[in-house]
């Protein structure tokens, strides 16, 4: 019973993580990217619970939610900071920031 | 061990996500991202082929160890990359040469 | 519009066009992932791997906590230049760019201002617990120093000027004290046990709290000035005095 318990648990989490990972790497905003990269973060500090890792879940849990995030997030902004006019398919366009190409998107 | 194969079988698929990623797009930031996923794919790799589960034995600290100066190296290493990236944009008048195919629309048309 | 929407749509057939590639390159991929597998798959279950050697010499090396040990102790090397390669990212990011911080405080909400006088001290306060507690349990100066960059992240993120607060020498020694200390531990037990990092039995416990705190602290500053994006105080060639010129003067 407990085996089965854990294995189900290993399954969905498995599962969750393969297909954030696979949504953070297709999708068309770098955003939502970033967001789900810092949930597939606190994720991946799960797994290495699971894995009777607890050294490496402390410090994934502390960088991938504490700097990993923010830097991308700060990079991110900076980025769009010298870019502002231009219209990028890759870039946060479809958060509708600017507003000359945000109604033209679909 | 059903758990280390499931563990390791995931690395390995998240692994060749990113890689593929890398390769594809052409957004810096996103390259960054998929470079990260693939580190966390080895990561997740060398610690599943530790595990043992609860009751039978010691589990080996040494990849563990590895795993963890990995860790805090590839943050490092991402920070880097992100304010090289950055830099990279500041400082070009022209675009990245791979930026092109990603479609994206020139400024001079729109005006 | 109708332009724009030309060029996006030739833009996707563009991006079309190059499935061949991608083909390619997935077939590539799923070669090496199924020979990796293959690979995964075969290894033996009950590879003794190094546990066994790690327990048996558990005891010399004055900490509890295996991973401690192995990390400060076993394969302190690898540890060492590994601080080492956190410091050469700190003087690549400084030698890049000049960190784009705010000429004054800016409106900083007061909520904002709650939160981080509520959680800085006790994120440092758990810093210095997980230092502690790396000698017998999980923990260590990576935690440590982790949670104390998270803490810099955070005042850096409202606008404080908490990076640019610390005198620039007081900073440059934070910064280089984990690396500095660790190569002079290795050189005085080079000199008095005849082996680099091969701690003496009897004071290797403190030699690796002393290294880990040291490190804690530089791998802190290190990540929050990483984060910074540069250099702290790039355009004063002329002034002496690094503190009261870089203090809210800069000009761009």
């Amino acid at each position: 019973m407990n085996y089965f318990i854990l294995t189900l648990f290993d399954i969905i989490l498995v599962l969750t993580m393969l297909w954030l990972a696979w949504y953070l790497l297709n999708t068309e905003d770098i955003f939502k990217a970033v967001v789900l990269f810092i949930s597939f973060g606190l994720l991946m500090a799960l797994a290495w619970v699971r894995m009777r890792a607890p050294d490496v879940a402390l410090a994934e849990a502390a960088l991938g939610a504490g700097l990993t995030g923010p830097l991308f997030l700060s990079a991110l902004r900076r980025m769009n900071r010298t870019r502002k006019g231009e219209r990028r398919l890759d870039s946060d366009e479809n958060r509708g920031k600017d507003p000359k190409t945000g109604p033209k998107q679909e | 061990m059903i758990t280390t194969l499931l563990y390791s079988m995931t690395g390995l698929l998240l692994f060749a996500m990113g890689f593929f990623t890398l390769i594809v797009h052409s957004h810096p930031l996103r390259k960054i991202l998929a470079v990260n996923v693939m580190s966390t794919g080895v990561f997740l790799i060398l610690v599943a082929t530790a595990y043992k589960p609860l009751g039978m034995g010691q589990i080996d600290p040494v990849p563990h160890a590895m795993v963890l100066t990995g860790i805090v190296v590839s943050v490092s290493v991402t920070a880097l990359a992100l304010l090289l990236a950055c830099r990279v944009q500041e400082t070009s008048n022209l675009d990245l040469p791979g930026r092109k195919k990603q479609g994206r629309i020139p400024e001079e048309s729109g005006q | 519009m109708k332009t724009e929407e030309k060029i996006l749509r030739q833009a996707q057939n563009r991006n079309k066009r190059l499935d061949a590639f991608q083909r390619l390159l997935l077939f590539l991929i799923i070669c090496l992932i199924t020979a990796l597998g293959t690979i995964i798959w075969i290894i033996p279950d009950d590879t003794p791997g190094l546990a066994d050697a790690v327990v048996s010499m558990q005891e010399h090396s004055g900490v509890e906590s295996s991973v401690t040990a192995v990390l400060l102790n076993f394969r302190g090397y690898d540890t060492l230049l590994e601080v080492m390669v956190l410091l050469l990212a700190v003087i690549g990011a400084w030698s890049l760019a000049k960190a784009p911080f705010p000429r004054q405080v800016t409106n900083t909400s007061p909520v904002q201002m709650g939160v981080v006088r509520l959680l800085v001290p006790l994120m440092f306060l758990v810093a210095a617990y997980l230092v502690w507690q790396g000698s017998h349990l999980a923990g260590g100066a990576f935690q440590g120093g982790a949670i104390l960059g998270a803490a810099g992240v955070l005042l850096l993120v409202t606008d404080l000027p908490c990076l640019r607060a610390i005198p620039a020498q007081l900073l440059r020694i934070g910064l280089v004290l984990g690396p500095l200390l660790f190569v002079g531990v290795a050189l005085f037990c080079l000199f008095f046990t005849g082996n680099l990092l091969g701690y003496p039995e009897e004071t290797a416990g403190w030699l690796i709290l002393l290294i880990e705190i040291a490190c804690a602290i530089s791998i802190g500053l290190t990540l929050s000035s990483l984060f910074a994006g540069g250099h702290p105080e790039y355009e004063r060639p002329q002034s002496n005095n690094p503190t009261e010129s870089s203090g809210n003067g800069e000009k761009p």
